[in-house]
């Protein structure tokens, strides 16, 4: 059965139609053409494919958007401001905390909520947010490093 | 004068973007080997679109009128097929073709031309459990799903075998009708010199016994693959590999087709740490469907499917024999493997080799034997990851020489720092060392980890309690009661790139096409796989630096079978110094091509030109200077269109005797570690507060990368050591999710303090070694070490549980052997040895021949 829904994502509103078993992640990808959401085990294991939801880190392989109209919903492809990438991007991009990138998007989008909430993290308080994510590439170093400076730049910018 | 170039450098490149190219008013120095790009911690070319979800990995691609594949996996470890009947799946509506192996040309196929035992889809027999036997093409996902349950498939089931024994237990049963002896895929035996002799001259003389349990890749990426068979009958494949060659010559044989119809493109690799590197049902039955349904088809594979696919780290039985003077010196060593390769051969022949050769490359051994023996099991098939066959004998050899030292009463750091291996010389089983940095990186580390402060000697186990000023735990608290404190090191040596490629050729392993635009930018066209390593990176940093460019007006086109020069894949730590060096050799004719023209126009001698900043002048002359893009114009009006290729392939070194061929590599890279922890004796956890490594990159072409190839390396090792095990029960994979397979998160993961240790070696591009896969290996010995130097219990298998440490504090308190670890080794015959002369010490040959370098 599909049913019509308003999702709102990145600030633009998107008139779909989906079946209700759908999950975010599968609408996302497959409806919206949003593909920077990525999916590692789509059990909610892994935490690749975690956007945002009123500024919450959601696991978009476990969430349904029939229950998500009126949401804001973000997504990696949202946090650069036009041309201008997020400072937590940027951060990434100069300390090499992306190498093969596949769990970059929720890592960046976990590592937004947390700072949101917390301006000047500590070290200990980064690993605590992203413990639900994985990355096999990195060793987390370079992501922690990312984080602070990011944080630290946004700070000295507010 | 290096390090120098790039801390200052690196300031200026973070803090000025872009800032150093197109202004070109101050004239370059004369001094050659300032380098502009190398040494500088750029972010990698593909940064960008990594951070923005731009990448377009494989399973992100979709097509017009595209169709999506499943494959039909066996539910049994072990069972002839009887019958496949594919009507009441072709009749669901939305299914556009169903295939099972009968659909396919009748031809095995496998990575190595040696274990041609591989089906795409199973034709008579299944292996193991997620063996393919069917395939769907539907309108959707959950059609094609759908679709497969639909497939009637008879089973006869035959016994599993399921671990080494049982399969050798049971040669009447049949894994495979090939190989050394039933079940045994591969049993080899080298000597080099009288390992006899060596023991009866030592002081003291050692047998241990050690197990290391495989574990798998688990890249965050699922493997994806989109094929299209065109109305040209031409054949696309883009998919998540690690070796689009290889997929491309074998999927001409797989499908009878022509190669030169088939082009296959490496998509963005979404990690693949070795487990990318098989051609794979996906993708064969991704093209087949699309031949037959005339329309694009995708094939994802589930998370659970990725732990079937595995080709993963083996599991391996070890038994080791090392002789050891009162000193601390090696006089010889004597090695058995015993390797559980599962259901097919895979890498296994070169994984076997691999488990003997390398460990006489790291310390001076003079005498050496080798046996080993990979077995077949009703298991998926293990294969290459990270590190390939070398992290199991290491963790064998570095624990025993800890064990060693304590019998000696040495400190197991100055020890091994002692019987480093001498630069320049050959090793017993005729592997060439160029330049080694161990000694170095030890000092470092030791230096860096306070050992000499930390490390109280062999009497007193488990002293080190009181808690470290320099390390606190996480939260900050003091240590517990039960908590007892350990420090441990190990060292280990990597190739830089395998010697011979898997099919044995005399062309080249790696290379790259240069192309100038008048615009003044540089196409660079390569094979290589871009893995998430920064491959596409250092082909752009290479010719930038030689042709003054800043690496951003380099466009990197690569893995591209249609479009690229070969590269063999992104496997053995090869691609920075093998693509490299094509990269280096086709740049260097295109500046060779273009400063005759700016020579005429300057009027001035070609040697004086310098390529800078995106001009090309003479120094003392630098106002005149050509901008790059109008010295293209004038190089393509005296020559045409400029276009030049680099080619590269290793030095001929391989050894002259039967498996001389798995071992050799253009260079070694070497690291060191020492790691920190905390075991508490109540619960059995170990906690990791700090892991040091030193690492002998040669040259660090971009610090920031190697960093992190290192981190990431040791982040592996800290999962090996600590928890990551693929295991099976009656045939089936006993945890095939991300939760109960587990893997370590941010808190899980200590802090990672990285020394890099340059050695500028002569055949690296400027002098670059590898660093995406030495450092994991002596992480976990390390891990081992400290464990024992915490509470006095030796664990000599991995993973290293909390029930292993109890085990181990029980023994201990009924006052038996602290130890725990395997008590036996099969019952087994090796091959009569190869007996070849070990040529231990002799000088490396004064010039390496390099095909296709003038």
């Amino acid at each position: 059965m599909k049913t019509r829904l308003i999702l709102t994502v990145n600030g633009e509103a998107y008139d779909v139609l989906v079946s209700v078993h759908k999950t975010l992640l599968e609408v996302l990808r497959e409806d919206l053409g949003l593909t920077g959401t990525k999916h590692g085990c789509e059990l909610g294991e892994c935490g690749t494919c975690t956007v945002l939801v009123d500024g919450e880190p959601v696991l978009s392989c476990l969430a349904l958007p029939v229950e998500l109209p009126g949401r804001a919903i973000t997504t990696v492809e949202g946090l650069a401001r036009g041309g201008t990438l997020h400072p937590l991007q940027q951060a990434f991009a100069e300390l090499g905390a992306a190498q093969c990138g596949y769990c970059t998007p929720g890592i960046l989008l976990t590592a937004q909520a947390l700072l949101e909430e917390v301006p000047t993290p500590t070290r200990t308080e980064i690993k605590e947010a992203l413990a639900g994510n994985l990355c096999r590439c990195t060793g987390y170093t370079k992501i922690l490093d990312a984080v602070e400076l990011a944080a630290l730049r946004m700070g000295v910018g507010s | 004068m290096n390090d120098e170039t790039r801390d200052s450098s690196a300031g200026s490149a973070r803090a000025t973007e872009g800032g150093r190219f197109g202004r070109g008013a101050e004239p370059p120095s004369e001094d050659k080997h300032q380098f502009t790009v190398i040494g500088q911690p750029l972010p990698k070319v593909d940064a960008w679109a990594k951070v923005t979800g731009e990448t377009r990995y494989a399973d992100d691609l979709v097509l017009p009128r595209m169709a999506y594949g499943k494959l039909l996996r066996s539910p049994h470890p072990h069972a002839r097929i009887v019958g496949i009947d594919t009507t009441r799946a072709q009749a669901l509506p939305g299914v556009y073709a169903v295939i099972a192996g009968r659909d396919l040309p009748p031809v095995k196929f496998g990575i190595l031309p040696v274990s041609q035992d591989e089906e795409a889809l199973c034709r008579d027999k299944v292996r193991m459990v997620g063996d393919a036997v069917a395939a769907v093409a539907a309108v959707d996902e959950e059609t094609a799903e759908r679709a497969t349950e639909l497939i009637d498939v008879v089973y006869e089931p035959l016994p599993a075998l399921m671990s080494i024994e049982e399969s050798l237990a049971r040669p009447e049963v049949r894994i495979h009708e090939y190989g050394d002896g039933p079940n045994v895929h591969k049993n080899v035996s080298l000597q080099f010199g009288d390992v006899e002799a060596a023991f009866a001259e030592a002081d003291l003389v050692r047998e241990d016994v050690f197990f290391f349990e495989g574990n798998t890749h688990l890249p965050m990426e699922q493997h994806a693959a989109v094929a299209h068979f065109a109305a040209d009958s031409k054949l696309t494949l883009w998919s998540s590999t690690q070796t689009p060659h290889y997929v491309h010559r074998l999927l001409a044989k797989i499908l009878d087709m022509p190669a030169a119809h088939i082009r296959v493109i490496a998509a963005p690799v979404g990690g693949g740490f070795g487990g990318k590197l098989d051609p794979f049902a996906h993708e064969i039955a991704a093209c087949k469907l699309s031949q037959l349904t005339g329309r694009p088809v995708k094939i994802t594979l589930t998370r659970e499917e990725v732990f079937y696919v595995h080709r993963g780290r083996h599991p391996v039985l070890m038994w080791i024999k090392t002789g050891f003077t009162r000193d601390g010196d090696i006089t010889g060593c004597h090695l058995k493997t015993w390797l559980d390769g599962g259901a097919y051969g895979s890498y296994g022949v070169a994984s076997v080799f691999y488990t003997g050769v390398v460990n006489p490359v790291t310390y001076r051994m003079p005498v050496y034997k080798f046996e080993g023996a990979r077995v077949f099991t009703n298991k998926p098939p293990c294969g290459p990851k990270r590190g390939h066959g070398t992290p199991q004998p290491r963790f064998a050899l570095e624990c025993q020489i800890d064990k060693a030292a304590e019998q000696l009463g040495l400190d197991p750091a100055a020890m091994r720092r002692r019987i480093v291996a001498d630069p320049f010389t050959k090793t017993a089983n005729h592997l060439t060392i160029t330049t080694i940095g161990l000694k170095e990186c030890i000092d470092r580390v030791v230096e860096a980890s306070g050992w000499g402060r930390k490390w109280r000697g062999w009497s007193s186990e488990g002293a080190s309690t009181a808690p470290s000023e320099t390390s606190p735990r996480l939260d900050g608290a003091g240590e517990a009661g039960a908590r007892k404190r350990g420090i441990g090191i190990a060292c280990s040596a990597y190739l830089t790139g395998a010697g011979t490629a898997v099919y044995w050729n005399s062309m080249p392993h790696s290379g790259v096409i240069v192309r100038a635009d008048r615009g003044g930018g540089v196409a660079v066209l390569c094979g290589a796989t871009d893995i998430g390593q920064g491959s596409d990176s250092i082909l752009a940093y290479l010719p930038a630096e030689i042709l003054g460019l800043d690496p951003r007006d380099v466009h990197v086109h690569a893995a591209d079978t249609s479009l690229t020069p070969v590269d063999l894949g992104s496997y053995s730590s090869r691609v920075t110094l093998m693509c490299g060096m094509a990269a280096i050799q086709a740049a260097e004719r295109l500046k060779a091509a273009i400063a005759p023209a700016v020579a005429v126009k300057l009027g001035v001698e070609t040697d004086r030109l310098v390529f800078r900043d995106r001009r090309v002048g003479v120094s003392d002359d630098w106002d005149k200077a050509v901008p790059f893009p109008q010295a293209v114009e004038l190089a393509e009006s005296m020559h045409g269109v400029l276009a030049f290729a680099g080619s590269y392939a290793p030095p001929k070194r391989a050894g002259k005797y039967r498996g001389g061929g798995v071992g050799p590599s253009p260079c070694y890279s070497y690291s060191a570690c020492v790691v920190e922890l905390s075991v508490d004796e109540e619960t059995g956890e170990i906690e990791l507060h700090d892991v040091w490594i030193g690492h002998d990159i040669g040259r660090a072409l971009n610090p920031l990368l190697v960093e992190g190839q290192v981190e990431g390396s040791v982040y592996m090792g800290i999962g090996e050591a600590l928890m990551e095990g693929q295991v099976f029960r009656k045939g089936l994979h006993k945890q095939p999710s991300m939760l109960e397979y587990k893997s370590p998160t941010t808190l899980e993961t200590p802090e990672i303090h990285t020394i890099l240790v340059e050695t500028d070696d002569p055949e690296g591009p400027f002098g670059a070694k590898e660093a995406g896969q030495g450092p994991l290996l002596p992480v976990i010995p390390a891990i081992a070490n400290a464990i024992y130097d915490a509470i006095g219990v030796r664990i000599d298998e991995v993973p290293i549980g909390p029930e292993k440490v109890l085990k181990g504090l029980e023994l201990k308190r009924q006052g038996k052997p602290a130890r725990v670890g395997p008590e036996r080794i099969p019952i087994f015959r090796f091959k009569e040895p190869v007996l070849v002369e070990s040529v231990f010490g002799q000088p490396a040959d004064p010039v390496a021949h390099r095909p296709f370098q003038p």
